[in-house]
């Protein structure tokens, strides 16, 4: 997988422009990704998409980040739903799903499948 | 596998689906709706004009039907049912087989047959589409009529006046919602509602519309009493008549004034063919709501299975907010059977009117309205739902408590049998056997039951039987702040004082579990400033803030931040104001004087904001905290330094009192007010603490607030001295931020202290708890290490790189699109979105 992923991934910025159990935004072919760091998870890294479809805004990676029975979830600034970070999908609609990316941290790099 | 076709995806088509997908019934099921859009809330169709779009009203959407099997089409009607070869066939020529057929066709709108009924000014109110119509005739228009003053008339001149036209009703009978009031409570209905501005216009028959060739209006409405009114729209809302064509085409027993005739099973004269909802027609009556059409879904689709529900009729009490006036009606409203006795109270300063309908022996409730204070609704429901026997005295239960009026029957006292969800029948019984089950939490119980998902109406009582079922079982009522900490704000806030926790990793770590949430990470991120007082962005608190505190600004609808700098007291200079009027014409940000005498610049993007605080600190301004729960603005008035009347200058105590608290975190946001006479023009009484000035010195009111639940503040302490009034301050304040529950504002913590007001005047006043000195020092810790957050961000760079739209790259995000309204910018609205989009691809 991860030899798979450096031969199609964009390096999309750097270790230390991540924030610690936080989030923050990077363009991507036009999308916008929101990229989560939980430095004590494994995988330390997580993308999801910046837009919120029930809030339409793109915001999601300003959310406040955390766990629903072990599910790792963002809060939507707006709203307060839950996205899981691993799926996308929305906790409290099962019919709402944002699109997620991968992503990988490697040396000091992130990387992103486009 | 059992061919089941719907026709009709409203409210009850869509239950029926629902209840049949849920069922362990194999069945192919297929649904044809007439309109072009999947079901949705007709129920809160009025919430369109104020603000809710068609996305926010679905009940339901096609991928949502896919993923469940169900073939669904729409914008299709079935023109004809072949019961013999059991095809339904559709306008567009599709035909389908079925097993098992079921009309959920609803009802349409009964205009009256006057001439000019078809004029394009004419429209009626039931689906989403016509809205589009209404709001379409209502651009450019000044003035709307709605005929018919029944319950959806008068929820289509709350449409109207939404809109902004000068409203009026015209009524065929003598007075409004004559079905369901009796003449006093319509007429004190009548009251209400031309006090908020809509003409009403009762025993009025329209004869004939015509276009109108003189000025005013571009119809006008010809009435046989030999007056005429014009108007620029005319909005049909004169009741309903059931869709029942098909059925009669194809031959199926109707009611002599229309409905398909069913039983209790749902079974119209075809056993293989139900009728459920509004075009259904049970016991000779038709059910124009929504909750006995539920029960018919329910039942319909139980007879497919094992089960075999009956529908036996339903109640139709109802309860609603009708322009803004709470109007409740239940049961037999006008008195009608036999010997029923009635009792009146009505208050005509405050526009209230109730009535009770009792049986000749006293013993029970037969009805009762309701106009203008619906909060005994709920109590008198269980009374005549349940034929609970009334007290000796019934007229109690609808008097004020302080001429002897009883206090709401509680929850223990109602039967395991009482309804306590209309919407989705939900009763007492159902609940305790949920929580028997193991499902003990509110939470749980309305998710297992649907309960007070509906309406909502049903929320206070189902928390009321909930809590008392609790109690009854000795559990505690579960006040863990979140699945991730299991004590209460108080606790937190103790265990990481006495423990000295710095970090929420460390409070996670030692006292918690999991990885923690948008609960009680801000929750502990406002302890640990309150106590220690550290930059809020520093890198271990960054993670537990609402993205207000994050970005230090306050996030609206469309990702954009509102600017709000410090304006103590309401006093500013000259030169402040020409810089926030530079800066806002600088970076185009909407302006607005807030309620809160201050000034709110809106629209920053986020890639924005360091710059303009940039600007805003160089010329002396320094953060609001808009954005925290802090304390946020000290209203001042003018004051002796300017007021005839004025005796002390409350402009200098507002700014020493603001600038004293500015930055203090705390549970919950804190305003305040200063007057300088007991005119009290900075309305300190509706504060959390608000000050008033007297001949000897200032009085202090505590626990007051405005917001969804005004409340008044009460007197603290008389004639203080400015030494002790800060003193008291600083004490009630932290007793405050140490002791109160989270989102908890100063009103609410001091209805929930033991002892209440007296109590709180021993802990400040007489020191009675002996931690005065402790809640002293805190609050000098905290004054003492105030720093603008704005300020330290703009110095660091480190923390400015989160201000960025995108960390590779200075793109800005495109979704973010303004257009000018009265010479200032605003945020698109969605449509405006896909035209501007449309023209810029
Ligand atoms: C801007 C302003 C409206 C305006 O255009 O005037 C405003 C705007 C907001 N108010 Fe307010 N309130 C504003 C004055 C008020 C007032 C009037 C006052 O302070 O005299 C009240 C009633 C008084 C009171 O609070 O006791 C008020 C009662 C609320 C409430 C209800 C609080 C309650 O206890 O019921 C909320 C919701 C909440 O805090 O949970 C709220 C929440 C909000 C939020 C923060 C909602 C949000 O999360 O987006 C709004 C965003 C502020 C922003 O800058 O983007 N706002 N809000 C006013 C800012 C005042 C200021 O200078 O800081
Ligand atoms: C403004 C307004 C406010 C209301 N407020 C309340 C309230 O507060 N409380 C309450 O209980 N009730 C309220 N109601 C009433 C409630 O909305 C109705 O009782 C409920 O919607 C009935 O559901 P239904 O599915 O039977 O009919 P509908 O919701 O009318 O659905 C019937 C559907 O069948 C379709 N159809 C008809 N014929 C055909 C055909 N031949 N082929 C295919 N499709 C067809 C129609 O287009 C329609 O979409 C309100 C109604 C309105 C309009
Ligand atoms: S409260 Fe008193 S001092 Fe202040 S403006 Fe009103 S009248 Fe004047
Ligand atoms: S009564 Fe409507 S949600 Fe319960």
């Amino acid at each position: 997988m991860s030899l798979n992923m450096k031969d199609q991934h964009i390096s999309i910025c750097r270790q230390n422009d991540l924030i610690p159990n936080s989030g923050i935004c990077a363009e991507l072919a036009g999308k916008q990704v929101a990229l989560f760091y939980l430095p004590d998870e494994s995988p330390a890294i997580y993308a999801i998409d910046n837009w919120d479809p029930i809030g339409k805004a793109n915001v999601l990676s300003r959310g406040i980040v955390g766990d629903i029975n072990g599910q790792l979830v963002v809060s939507s600034p707006l709203y307060k739903q839950h996205f899981d970070l691993i799926t996308g999908q929305c906790i409290e609609h099962s019919d709402v799903k944002v699109p997620v990316y991968v992503v990988e941290l490697v040396d000091d790099c992130v990387l992103i499948n486009q | 596998m059992l061919k089941v076709v719907i026709i009709g995806n409203g409210m009850v088509g869509h239950h029926y689906v629902e209840q049949l997908a849920a069922s362990p019934v194999a069945a192919k099921i297929t649904v044809i709706g007439g309109e072009a859009r999947p079901a949705y809330d007709r129920v809160h169709l009025s919430d369109y004009f104020a603000g809710s779009t068609p996305e926010d009203l679905a009940l339901t959407t096609k991928e949502h039907y896919l993923d469940m099997g169900v073939d669904a089409h729409f914008g299709d009607m079935v023109a004809h049912i072949d019961r013999s070869n059991k095809i339904v066939i559709t306008e567009s020529g599709q035909a389908y087989s079925y097993d098992k057929l079921v009309l959920a066709t609803g009802s349409y709108p009964f205009v009256p047959p006057v001439e000019g009924n078809n004029l394009p000014q004419c429209t009626v109110y039931r689906t989403i589409d016509d809205l589009g119509m209404i709001q379409a005739q209502a651009n450019n228009a000044k003035v709307g009529v709605v005929v018919g003053g029944g319950l959806l008339g008068l929820e289509a001149a709350n449409a109207v006046q939404n809109l902004g036209l000068e409203t009026h009703v015209v009524e065929f009978a003598p007075g409004l919602m004559g079905v369901e009031l009796d003449a006093g409570g319509s007429s004190m209905l009548r009251r209400k509602i031309e006090a908020l501005g809509v003409k009403v216009h009762t025993s009025k028959a329209t004869e004939l519309i015509e276009t109108n060739s003189e000025g005013k209006g571009r119809v006008v409405m010809h009435f046989a009493d030999g007056g005429s009114l014009a108007t620029d729209m005319i909005v049909f809302s004169a009741g309903i008549r059931p869709y029942d064509q098909l059925a009669r085409d194809c031959g199926l027993v109707v009611g002599e004034r229309g409905g398909i005739a069913i039983d209790q099973y749902c079974k119209t004269s075809d056993p293989s063919i139900f009728a459920i909802g509004e075009c259904a027609l049970f016991d000779n009556k038709i059910y124009g709501l929504v909750a006995p059409g539920y029960r018919m879904a329910e039942a319909a689709a139980s007879q497919l299975g094992s089960e075999g529900i009956s529908f036996l009729g339903a109640d139709m009490s109802t309860k609603l907010k009708l322009l803004g006036v709470d109007v409740g009606s239940i049961g037999d409203a006008h008195g009608r059977q036999e010997g029923s006795v009635a009792y009146t109270f009505s208050d005509e300063r405050i526009d209230v009117y109730k009535r009770l309908i009792v049986s000749a022996d006293g013993k029970s409730l037969l009805g009762a309205v309701l106009v203008g204070d619906c909060s005994e609704y709920d109590t008198l429901l269980q009374y005549f739902l349940n034929g609970i026997d009334l007290p000796s005295d019934p007229e109690t239960l609808i008097l004020p408590t302080n001429a002897g009026g009883s206090p709401a029957l509680g929850a223990s006292a109602l039967p395991l049998t009482a309804t306590i969800c209309s919407c989705h029948n939900v009763s007492k019984g159902d609940i305790v056997a949920t929580m028997d089950a193991g499902f003990c939490s509110l939470a749980e119980v309305k998710s297992e039951t649907c309960a007070a998902s509906g309406c909502g109406g049903c929320a206070a009582l189902l928390k009321n039987v909930v809590d008392d079922e609790m109690a009854a079982r000795g559990l505690d009522v579960d006040t863990a702040m979140c699945e991730h900490f299991n004590f209460t704000r108080q606790e937190m806030f103790h265990i990481i004082k006495v423990e000295t926790i710095k970090s929420f990793e460390d409070l996670l770590h030692k006292h918690g579990t999991g990885r923690g949430c948008e609960v009680c990470k801000p929750t502990a991120g406002s302890i640990l400033a309150s106590l220690w007082n550290d930059y809020v962005l520093e890198e271990k608190h960054v993670g537990l803030q609402d993205t207000n505190d994050t970005f230090l600004a306050n996030m609206q609808n469309n990702g954009t931040y509102s600017v709000v700098p410090r304006i103590a007291g309401g006093e500013i200079t000259p030169d402040k104001l020409i810089v926030l009027g530079q800066v806002a014409k600088k970076y185009q940000l909407y302006t607005k004087i807030t309620g809160g005498q201050r000034i709110d610049l809106f629209g920053a993007r986020l890639q924005q904001l360091p710059a303009i605080w940039q600007e805003l600190i160089e010329a002396g301004f320094e953060t609001g905290h808009a954005y925290g729960k802090a304390l946020r603005t000290v209203k001042s008035c003018v004051g002796s330094t300017w007021c005839r009347y004025g005796v002390q200058d409350s402009v200098a105590m507002a700014l020493y009192v603001e600038n004293r608290y500015k930055g203090l975190r705390s549970p919950h946001k804190l305003k305040s007010g200063v007057s300088g006479c007991t005119r009290e023009c900075a309305e300190a009484q509706s504060k959390d603490f608000g000050i008033i000035a007297t001949e000897n010195g200032w009085n202090l009111y505590v626990g007051g607030n405005g917001g969804m639940k005004p409340r008044h503040a009460e007197l603290f302490a008389t004639d203080l001295d400015d030494k002790t009034l800060i003193k008291y301050i600083d004490r009630f304040l932290m007793f405050y931020v140490r002791t109160a529950d989270r989102l908890q504002r100063t009103s609410v913590w001091m209805d929930n202290l033991e002892g209440g007001l007296d109590y709180l005047k021993q802990v400040v006043i007489e020191d009675s708890l002996g931690i005065c000195n402790d809640l002293e020092a805190q609050m000098d810790a905290v004054v003492g290490s105030y720093q603008c957050e704005w300020k330290t961000t703009i110095e660091d760079p480190e923390k400015l790189k989160r201000f960025r739209q995108f960390v590779n790259s200075d793109g800005q995000d495109k979704a973010i699109i303004f257009v000018e309204e009265r010479g200032q910018l605003r945020p698109a609205k969605e449509e405006e979105h896909q035209k501007i989009s449309a023209t810029l691809d």
